[in-house]
């Protein structure tokens, strides 16, 4: 495992308090997620690709973004493992470093639609950016 | 004085990679009492026994420690080895140096200052040990198995084999448990009836074993050799020596509420109702619950139709009363509930059934008469889906589910797999696994069948959700080996269930003071050694009991345990364990305190002359005196006992004490 690597795997464990060899590989998680087809690395591909140290492809990946942080995953999971909470340190240490957020202010006037609730755009600021 | 040997083991590295033997051995020499020490590679083996055997001898030793490995180990072993070189076996101490110190500790140096303090601990106690003779008592030679499945009828068709008499105690109105449920078992395919009814009658006409159905085993005293039970024979409110089992009545009741269990109900079944056409005993039972004439005294049709006169409706609950030598647990399993896994939709669709029920949809004395038809709309189902593993293998700190693996769902999915396509070639079979765990003779076999002959898909991930659309069900999950969330649209889930013991095995263990796991499965005496003793002396496990197995492993138990039940019996008498409690009359004030804490009711009170010092000549006084055929020596009541008269032998209060003073020193 690369040394940056291993260190930002010891990070992401550390801020989502997930245990990734925990993970029994059944694949519930991602038998369950609604936004699947959305992403590139499903739920279960998260919790192994942490336990093996490749953050920095997750980092890259566009599934930070399509994880709707519905937590079914982490209700369905038989081990606990809390699949949801790998993704959100991932992309919390994205969005984290300096020009990184996902979602900026400027952003939202074009994003605006009425059918938008309110609330939903504070979330998502919430989501996306530090 | 004493003259106490100390013997150091190794324990081959265990001890000795550790713990500095030699160190703990020159240590000793300078313990008050202790004339000789010495250390060696294996106290246990035939040479390390014979050092210790010379050394008694040639010192005139009068007690030994041996600092070794845990007492459970090798007590008997050294007690044995002391006995032959003319010592009394309680003058054996020993100072769990491997358990208690090598196997937990990094540090040498701290490990051997401890190993010290252990052995110095024993020798504190062996000093005030006095030789004890064990006691014997009768062996009653008849046995009692609770749970009349197939593992308590092989049990007991054993036990009766050797000659001896034995009582099944089944609490359901027959014999046979959960396989006579089954419609055909791995790995062979054979009709669970077949196979299992034969050894039902067997059982019920041996003339050495007596069946009480529909009864409970409601109390159990005393000890190994002599316990004694009693069992409640509910009432069935027919008499069944008049009986025929010709079922008009079960037909006739009017009463239509009830689940039929035996069907996991998946039908409903009369209030008079006999469970299936082979039970055994073939006699109707009536349920109270819902009988019209238990509640308002009116109807009594199965009465009016009994040409055998058999019904009885002022019938009561016999008890009865019943010594033993011995006691097997036999009681089995039941599926989990699961209310709490909604993602399966198991309690909003009837088509989503567990593993059992689907036993019953297939089996042609079930409630489709072995059409397989779903339970919503009785169609004939073209795709089915198994999902594996439901509510096993969860983790402890997970909402629901069991920890365990349940061993036996991915050998029967399999079979309910081979047999749906064999029975129905239009069907598509899909099994969802998180692994295929197949070992057993003939068994990895028997499911690479199920995919290659009979065309199975299995498919590597589990399922998310099941949904309804129409008249389908939903059934979305994830296919790990093709990266991919895939949606089948079935007919009908079966989900293999999680097993657990039956409810009462709790509550029964502590009847018999047997422990239990924290799962509720019976604990063995050693896991590898002991597998079909409880650590309770003179109750033996059998079966599922103790932990998920199919049934030729649970037939294997259940005839080993057969076997150590058989050597039990076999004794005339049985030694007792010397170490029992023993109250001082000088002391003991009649308080009764003892009495109650004792769990095996050891304890009695009798007025007894007293005579010592200070005491009034001719004073008679209540005092506390302990049986010691029953008395266990749990020490439960030394204690509680508020005048400090209660003494355990071998255990005194002073040996105690002279022990935490070695340690504190
Ligand atoms: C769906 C399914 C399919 C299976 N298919 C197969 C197969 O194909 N091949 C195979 O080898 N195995 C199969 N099995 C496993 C098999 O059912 C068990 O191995 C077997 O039934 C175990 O027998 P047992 O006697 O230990 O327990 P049980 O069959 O559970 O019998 C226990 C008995 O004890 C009674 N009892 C419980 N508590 C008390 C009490 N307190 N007092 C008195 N009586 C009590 C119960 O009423 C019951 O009659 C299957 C299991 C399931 C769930
Ligand atoms: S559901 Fe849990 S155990 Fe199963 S693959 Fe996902 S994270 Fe691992
Ligand atoms: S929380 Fe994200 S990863 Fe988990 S199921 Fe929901 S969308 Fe999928
Ligand atoms: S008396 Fe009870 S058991 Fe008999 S037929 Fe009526 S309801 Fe059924
Ligand atoms: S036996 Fe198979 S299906 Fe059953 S819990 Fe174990 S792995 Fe899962």
């Amino acid at each position: 495992m690369h040394d940056t690597n291993k260190d930002m795997a010891e990070q992401v464990i550390r801020m989502s308090g997930v245990n990734p060899r925990k993970c029994m590989k059944c694949g519930k998680c991602s038998g369950t997620c609604p936004a699947y087809d959305e992403m590139e690395y499903h739920p279960h591909q998260f919790v192994a690709m942490v336990e093996k140290g490749r953050i920095e492809e997750l980092m890259a990946s566009k599934s930070l973004y399509k994880c709707l942080s519905c937590f079914a995953c982490v209700e369905r999971c038989p081990r606990n493992v809390e699949p949801a909470k790998l993704v959100e340190a991932v992309r919390l240490l994205v969005i984290r470093q300096q020009g990184k957020n996902y979602l900026k202010a400027e952003d939202l006037p074009a994003l605006l639609d009425e059918k938008i609730p309110q609330q939903a755009l504070v979330s998502a600021m919430r989501k996306y950016s530090k | 004085m004493q003259r106490i040997g100390v013997f150091v083991c190794w324990c081959g590295s265990n001890i000795a990679a550790t713990v500095d033997v030699a160190a703990v051995a020159e240590a000793m020499k300078n313990e008050p009492g202790v004339v000789y020490t010495t250390d060696y590679q294996y106290m246990c083996s035939e040479g390390g026994q014979s050092r210790i055997k010379q050394a008694i001898k040639d010192y005139n030793l009068t007690g030994i420690v041996v600092c070794s490995c845990s007492p459970r180990m090798h007590e008997a072993t050294f007690r044995k080895t002391a006995v032959a070189a003319g010592l009394n076996p309680y003058m054996v101490e020993i100072a769990n140096i491997r358990e208690h110190c090598s196997w937990i500790h990094k540090d040498k140096e701290e490990a051997t200052e401890k190993a010290v303090i252990l052995a110095r601990t024993a020798v504190a106690k062996l000093m005030l040990n006095a030789p004890l003779t064990s006691g014997t008592s009768p062996v009653i030679k008849r046995a009692l198995v609770i749970g009349g499945g197939i593992a308590g009828i092989q049990t007991a068709l054993d036990i009766a084999d050797a000659g001896y008499e034995v009582d099944i105690v089944e609490k359901r109105p027959t014999i046979g448990g959960r396989m006579a449920q089954l419609d055909k078992t791995f790995p062979t395919l054979d009709c669970a009836a077949c196979i299992l009814t034969p050894k039902m009658v067997d059982a019920a006409s041996n003339e050495k074993i007596t069946l009480y159905t529909y009864s409970e085993v409601e109390s159990v005293k005393g000890f190994v050799g002599n316990f004694s039970a009693k069992i409640r024979k509910k009432a069935r409110f027919v008499d069944a020596t008049k009986c025929t089992g010709c079922a008009v009545c079960t037909e006739k009741c009017p009463s239509r509420k009830a689940k039929n269990e035996f069907n996991m109900g998946l039908n409903n079944r009369g209030a008079i109702y006999i469970p299936f056409a082979q039970a055994i005993p073939n006699v109707a039972t009536i349920d109270p619950e819902y009988c019209i004439h238990a509640k308002t005294g009116k109807c009594g049709i199965c009465q009016k139709n009994c040409s055998a006169g058999a019904i009885d409706f002022d019938q009561k609950d016999e008890i009865i009363e019943r010594e033993y030598g011995a006691i097997v647990m036999a009681t089995g399993f039941q599926p989990i509930k699961l209310d709490n896994f909604e993602e399966f939709g198991y309690a909003q669709y009837p088509d989503v059934v567990t593993s059992l029920e689907f036993e019953r949809l297939m089996n042609a004395a079930g409630p489709t008469k072995g059409t397989l038809l779903r339970p919503s709309d009785l169609s004939h189902p073209k795709t089915l889906v198994f999902v594996q593993c439901v509510g096993s293998r969860c983790s402890a700190d997970a909402k629901d589910g069991k920890p365990y693996c349940s061993k036996i769902c991915c050998m029967y999915t399999a079979k309910h797999a081979m047999l749906v396509r064999e029975k129905y070639p239009d069907t598509d079979v899909h099994v969802f696994y998180i692994d295929v765990r197949t070992p057993g003779k003939n068994f990895d076999e028997f499911q690479r069948r199920a995919v290659e002959q009979y065309g199975v898909d299995y498919i590597k991930g589990m399922v998310g959700k099941v949904t309804k659309k129409g008249d389908k069900l939903m059934v979305q999950g994830s296919d790990l080996l093709n990266n991919e969330q895939i949606t089948i649209a079935a007919d009908m889930v079966i989900l293999a269930t999680a097993i657990e013991p039956d409810p009462s095995a709790k509550q029964i263990a502590s009847l018999l003071t047997a422990s239990i796991d924290t799962n509720n499965w019976m604990t063995e005496a050693h896991a590898k050694l002991r597998p079909v003793e409880s650590p309770t002396a003179g109750v033996f496990l059998s079966g599922v009991c103790q932990g998920p197995k199919d049934v030729p492993e649970t037939v294997a138990q259940a005839s080993a345990a057969a076997s150590k039940v058989i050597g039990l019996l076999s004794k005339d008498h049985m030694v007792t364990n010397p170490c029992v409690a023993q109250s001082n009359e000088l002391l003991c004030n009649g308080c009764t305190t003892c009495e109650k804490v004792c769990p095996y009711g050891a304890i009695e009170y009798k007025d007894k002359p007293i005579v010592g010092p200070g005491v009034p000549r001719g004073t008679i006084r209540r005092v506390a005196e302990v049986n010691p055929a029953i008395c266990q020596g749990c020490g439960a009541c030394t204690v509680a006992c508020p005048s400090g008269a209660m003494d355990l032998k071998g255990f005194t209060n002073r040996q105690i004490m002279a022990e935490v003073d070695a340690i504190c020193k």
